[in-house]
């Protein structure tokens, strides 16, 4: 491999995650100040269902004073003899006098209302790091590839008890797949929930809920399980530090996934992103991004160089917000036309190449779904090729793939197999992946050889256009999406020069 | 087996005509025991599976075993009394399809689209509008004689009726792909219901498409088609195009309406 196209990769995704990081440090959203409010303690939902933060950002964003920031107007109510936070939010959100605009009170004055409490928001993350710490000490942790199962009943309660079953059937992780709605909700639903289509709506009381059965499941399988959730949609920032403080070890979390697939507008998505990516890069949080959902759209074997060149452009932007690569889970796929020939060679091909590339990284691989059918024998035969690949080329974290991919969520049994499978699978070819060299100027070697000089080109042409125009063009994923089209655009604002945001400032480490 | 066999008559295969070999898998809620083995062999016995063998038994979760159970089936389908309905498409390219609307129609044919409800993927209604297609197959958005509105997901009923009254549509598409605990069916009859209430089905051609829908189940919930897995844009384009120059026949000569609606 040419370690100079390489480094050259990573210079001009650096170059283009730079030049969108000079807007997003102007600029800020209502789900970043929401996700502020949050972290100072503010809790509680209308008898509508309509959260606290909601109420109260919207408040400030609709007088078009957002751009100052939320502490700004909660730290000022402090000053002003608000007993707490809490009180402080109910009377900016509720109170019959619209916010004023002016007072006296000085920023100093403000920033040091607000040290104790933003110490006390970063002392939640801590703890929850140091508890995550302390019981990984104490259960050993599964072999790599870490077995990833999802579940996905709709109800938070069934989930739990299909959360265990999992765990006790092997897997590493857990990830309960979000309710098919929820990334377009520019609010985060409250409560335990018991009704879902697709999945289970993200609350931080239903994080809590499958953490308590997976630590419950851990301790009795001197295991400890991981538990993962959706830091995607219009409320990634604030899900990002709900599964902070509730001990999540990995959250599904892009830079530009939200725009791609959920059309989502992507200045709103680039500066969630940043405070998301914040947030877990203090909580020790392993991301996973969804570069796999390219070749669900775009042909697997053609575009396979889009998701080398969206991992750089991921990276880059990890980097940006502080994420060691330790914690960049860069998500790809074995999603080849299983009968073309060759297919598995290709597929071996693509995932030594990101391994190679990406070597400290935590990698998501991500199983066939495209080309799966209702043949569910067919379909496990093509799950196991994916395993074998998986952990011959050393893949970090697995999705299994499930053989009723095509027809239904996957029933306790189907995941008990797929389970049995891998469990089979990685233990027959533990040692493959060492004892293998591959063929100097073979299909393999000069497959990635093509991936890489394809993917530099398209960094060359992004970072000659900038991402908006390359976005715009339908350059990943096929799809196109307008700069000022997508869904949350009303919701961001530029920051005003007396911008507060003293938990910002401390995760950048400016404080 | 000794069972009668006729060309009618159908039993399942196993490896010779009329032994009715089947295999079930499932789950049932108990950990694994002689007792558990003897549970599921009862249980695919109910089933109408004769002389059922258990061959495999295990836990699946705690408190939870998967069986896999042959048996032979006593069953059989009589195949001269099925009826499947299925759309009348006629097999035409998307030429052909543009020179028909413009010579029998003479004006664009308007659609409107969506993924309804809090279904989220979109996947089934581009394919079908947008102007990439699939499959090699461009979407109605490429033909001259379709104006196209593709709304999207997460589409309320309301809405997209409204916008369909709005840009005076011929078709609703409907897109369901989430189907737990039916939510497809739901959305879809309660569309049916609201433009039944509001006086306007008979307005606008009304198809509904996705990965569970066929033709029949289309019908049972008030539609004038359903598409499933494989559907072309051309397909749907030859349907629409065909069923509107069906109505034009039909709001010229009324006498001769016919089938306007199944």
């Amino acid at each position: 491999m040419d370690e100079s196209v390489v480094a050259d990769c990573r210079r001009l995704a650096a170059e283009i995650a730079d030049e969108v990081q000079g807007f997003i440090d102007r600029h800020t959203t209502v789900g970043v100040e929401r996700t502020v409010a949050r972290a100072y303690g503010i809790d509680g939902a209308d008898d509508q269902g309509a959260p606290l933060v909601n109420l109260l950002v919207e408040r400030v964003h609709a007088q078009k004073l957002l751009g100052r920031g939320i502490a700004f107007f909660l730290g000022r109510e402090l000053l002003r003899g608000a007993p707490s936070l809490q009180e402080a939010a109910e009377r900016l959100a509720y109170g019959a006098a619209p916010v004023d605009p002016s007072g006296p009170e000085t920023l100093a004055q403000i920033q040091a209302a607000l040290a104790a409490p933003t110490l006390a928001a970063l002392a939640r993350i801590d703890a929850a790091v140091h508890e995550r710490d302390g019981k990984r000490e104490r259960l050993a942790m599964g072999p790599t590839p870490h077995k990833y199962v999802i579940v996905a009943t709709g109800n938070i309660y069934d989930d739990a008890v299909q959360a265990k079953s999992a765990a006790h059937g092997g897997a590493d992780v857990v990830a309960v797949i979000r309710a098919t709605a929820q990334s377009l909700l520019d609010y985060v639903p409250h409560g335990p929930t018991t009704e879902g289509y697709g999945g289970t709506y993200a609350t931080q009381a239903n994080f809590k809920i499958v953490r308590e059965a997976l630590d419950a499941a851990g301790a009795e399988l001197s295991r400890y399980v991981m538990q993962t959730n959706y830091s995607s949609g219009l409320c990634m920032s604030e899900i990002a530090w709900m599964a902070a403080v509730e001990r999540l070890d990995m959250l599904l979390n892009d830079s530009m996934y939200g725009i791609l697939f959920r059309d989502i507008n992507m200045e709103r998505t680039f500066v969630d992103q940043y405070f998301s990516r914040r947030l877990i890069a203090r909580a020790k949080i392993v991301v996973n991004t969804g570069e796999d959902n390219y070749l669900t759209t775009a042909d697997a074997v053609e575009a396979a160089h889009t998701v080398l060149s969206s991992q750089f452009i991921n990276e880059a932007f990890a980097h940006r917000a502080g994420v060691a690569d330790e914690q960049l889970g860069l998500g790809h796929a074995y999603e080849i036309n299983p009968w073309i020939e060759d297919s598995f060679l290709l597929e071996l091909s693509q995932a030594q190449l990101v391994r190679q590339l990406f070597p400290k990284h935590p990698i998501k691989w991500m199983p066939p779904t495209k080309h799966k059918t209702g043949d569910i024998f067919h379909s496990h035969v093509h799950d196991a090729l994916y395993n074998l690949v998986g952990v011959t080329t050393n893949q970090s974290i697995e999705l299994l793939g499930m053989f009723t991919e095509a027809i239904h969520n996957p029933l306790l049994m189907d995941r008990y197999l797929s389970l049995k499978s891998a469990r089979y699978i990685f233990s027959a070819a533990k040692h493959l992946g060492e004892e293998l060299e591959f063929k100097k100027d073979g299909i393999i070697e000069r497959r990635a050889q093509e991936v890489l000089a394809n993917a530099h080109a398209m960094l060359v042409e992004v970072q000659r256009e900038g991402i908006w125009d390359a976005i715009a063009r339908g350059a990943f994923a096929e799809v196109k999406r307008a700069r000022d089209g997508g869904k949350g655009l009303a919701g961001v604002t530029a920051r005003a020069a007396e911008y507060v945001n003293p938990l910002l400032d401390a995760l950048e480490g400016r404080a | 087996m000794g069972h009668p066999t006729s060309p009618h008559l159908l039993r399942a295969y196993g490896d010779r005509d009329g032994d009715g070999m089947v295999q079930m898998s499932f789950t049932l809620q108990v950990p694994p025991s002689a007792i558990a083995k003897e549970a599921a062999r009862q249980f695919a016995e109910a089933h109408g599976l004769k002389e059922a063998l258990v061959t495999a038994m295990e836990e699946c979760g705690p408190g939870f075993t998967y069986f896999v159970v042959y048996g032979h089936s006593v069953h059989h389908v009589d195949l001269s009394k099925i009826e499947v309905p299925e759309v009348d498409i006629p097999d035409l390219d998307k030429k052909e399809i543009e020179h028909r609307i413009e010579e029998r129609i003479g004006r664009k044919v308007v659609v409107v689209g969506a993924c309804t409800g809090s279904d989220a993927h979109t996947v089934g209604i581009d394919a079908i509008l947008n102007m990439k297609g699939y499959a090699g197959d461009k979407g109605l958005e490429s033909y001259k004689w379709f104006d196209t509105h593709n709304l999207g997901a997460q589409v309320e009923n309301e809405a997209l009726l409204a916008r369909a009254l709005a840009v005076g549509a011929d078709a609703i598409l409907v897109s369901q792909v989430i189907t737990q605990r039916n939510s497809h069916k739901e959305n879809a009859r309660a569309l049916v219901e609201l433009m039944k209430r509001e006086g306007v089905r008979e307005r606008f051609l009304l198809v509904f498409g996705g990965p569970r829908v066929d033709h029949k189940l289309a019908l049972e919930l008030g539609f004038d088609a359903g598409f499933g897995p494989g559907t072309l844009p051309k397909h749907v384009a030859a349907y629409l195009m065909t069923r509107m120059i069906d109505r034009q026949r039909a709001s010229a000569f009324p006498g001769k309406a016919g089938t306007a609606h199944e």
